[in-house]
């Protein structure tokens, strides 16, 4: 019986080394593997998907990228899925972002799905870049966009981009979808939703998921893609699946494993606990 | 003089930006091509961020160049740092000049960014997933009540959240079909976002009151 004990002891004591080779073998083994998996997609990433399939053959979409290559993994799959879906649809583009650091991602991702689809830079889509100024610059963007992007990246007026012509303000876009790392997704919707009713969707790193619940219980959010799941689901909706997908391999292994360390260290811990109480 | 005009200065701004708020109308607001004072203040406000840039760049160069001349024990780091920065400037420039663009794929701008500065940042944060499995194994122990109850939450929504959970549980419980993701989708929604939503207005609440102190002069640690 003692051995047993000492066996259950050894649970909760295990070297953290051998915790890092764990998550090292069942974190690289799949990835090794590239094996897809189909989800079935959450319903929060459905209901985003089926704003941006009713929207209007034509309409622009504003997509900015509030992330940068520290939550790439997440993000960036995402954004492949939904400029696929927004190119499919023959939607218009417009790509800004907050983050100067994830620009160069969101730049090559929207200049490899364009070529993809034969879309054409600004006919079809634009390249807006950066501003400083976070929430001042969404505000200023209320009136008028010129305001604070008299050009695009590579300096080209916006009235010489047929894709800008006609559009000034929020009220020019149909929809803005936020990829958020960091707090920039509240203050789309605290700016641009609730002062100016622009629709939104955020797609976001699986930390960030939960905070943003409570804008898309009431509506000011039109849908969450949360995390890697978020973005298989929605490669899943497209029918293309990517590095999402095979992500969710890795996030199964990974979270089954945690979980059964996170159980080794409860029982360890309860087994220590009552042998103290004994000696004492 | 030298804390009263940044204190009226703060006070009329942040008095206008809220008129303009409910107010949206010219002089507050923009009408037609007609840029009103909310605009003006934002432009302004936006290339004052642009100076505060440099000046960030300024403080951060002055304080490791300090330590260099110091010969402190950390100085290799800090020349790490300001070598980095100006080989970061010098080529960004260069493939700017060169390219029209630092961002064009193939510009050396981009090489830097592919193969240098998105391995390092990735590698930072992919180090994060041996440091949660560990913490969680030391630190996510049932000690008590509540302890237990985060912990049975975190791993539903753990598995309910991964295509492994979706075949583990599938029961009928008085006529309620429950499977683990949706006691995750369940525990998200439900008391995930009433929290939130506690934090949320407790958040906002907190920066009202500290915006009025700031507006009406009573909170000045800005200043010094």
């Amino acid at each position: 019986m003692k051995k047993i004990y000492d066996i259950l002891e050894f649970l909760g004591k295990i070297d953290r080394r051998w915790i890092f080779l764990f998550v090292f073998v069942f974190t690289t083994l799949p990835l090794a593997l590239k094996f897809k998996v189909r989800v079935t997609p959450t319903e929060e990433v459905k209901i985003a998907f089926n704003y941006i399939e009713n929207l209007k053959e034509g309409d622009r979409v504003l997509i900015s990228i509030d992330y940068d290559p520290a939550s790439m993994p997440e993000l960036q799959p995402m954004l492949y899925a939904i400029l696929r879906h927004l190119f499919r649809k023959n939607l218009k583009v417009i790509m800004m972002g907050h983050w100067p650091l994830g620009l160069p991602l969101g730049k090559t991702a929207l200049e490899e799905v364009a070529k993809e689809y034969n879309k054409k830079y600004g006919e079809d889509y634009v390249f807006l870049g950066f501003r400083p100024g976070g929430s001042a610059v969404m505000v200023a963007m209320g009136s008028e966009i010129r305001n604070v992007f008299a050009a695009d990246q590579y300096g080209t007026p916006l009235d010489s981009l047929p894709v800008m012509r006609d559009v000034h303000n929020y009220d020019d876009i149909a929809l803005l979808i936020g990829l958020e790392a960091g707090s920039t997704g509240d203050f789309w919707v605290q700016f641009a939703n609730a002062r100016f009713g622009q629709e939104i969707i955020l797609g976001c790193t699986a930390v960030i998921a939960p905070n943003l619940y409570p804008y898309y219980q009431a509506g000011q959010i039109r849908g969450i893609i949360g995390g890697l799941r978020g973005a298989a689901d929605y490669e899943n909706l497209v029918g293309k699946l990517g590095t999402g997908s095979i992500g969710m391999w890795v996030q199964s292994a990974i979270h089954i494993l945690i979980i059964i360390f996170i159980i080794f260290g409860n029982v360890g811990y309860f087994v220590l606990r009552r042998r103290r109480k004994r000696s004492v | 003089m030298k804390r009263e005009v940044p204190l009226i200065i703060t006070f009329l701004s942040g008095i206008i930006i809220i008129i303009a708020f409910f107010i949206p109308l010219y002089p507050f607001g923009s009408y037609k091509n007609f840029p009103g004072l909310q605009d003006r203040f934002l432009q302004w406000y936006n290339i004052l961020l642009g100076f505060t840039l440099i000046l960030g760049i300024d403080t951060l160069i002055a304080y490791h160049w300090k330590k260099i001349k110091e010969g402190s024990k950390d100085a290799p780091y800090s020349i790490a740092l300001i070598v980095s920065i100006f080989i970061t400037l010098a080529v960004g420039i260069f493939s700017w000049v060169k390219y029209g663009d630092p961002f064009k794929a193939g510009s050396p701008f981009m090489f830097y960014y592919d193969y240098i500065f998105v391995p390092l940042q990735s590698t930072m944060f992919a180090l994060l997933a041996f440091f949660i499995a560990s913490a969680a194994y030391r630190a996510f122990r049932a000690r008590n009540l509540e302890a237990t109850l985060l912990l049975i939450a975190a791993a539903f929504v753990m598995i309910g959240r991964v295509p492994a959970g979706d075949n583990i549980l599938n029961i009928y419980l008085f006529g309620y079909h429950i499977t683990l993701p949706k006691i995750a989708a369940w525990i998200l929604d439900t008391p995930n976002m009433a929290v939130q939503r506690g934090i949320l207005i407790g958040v906002a609440l907190g920066g009202i009151a500290m915006s009025l102190r700031i507006i009406l002069g009573i909170e000045k640690t800005y200043l010094s």
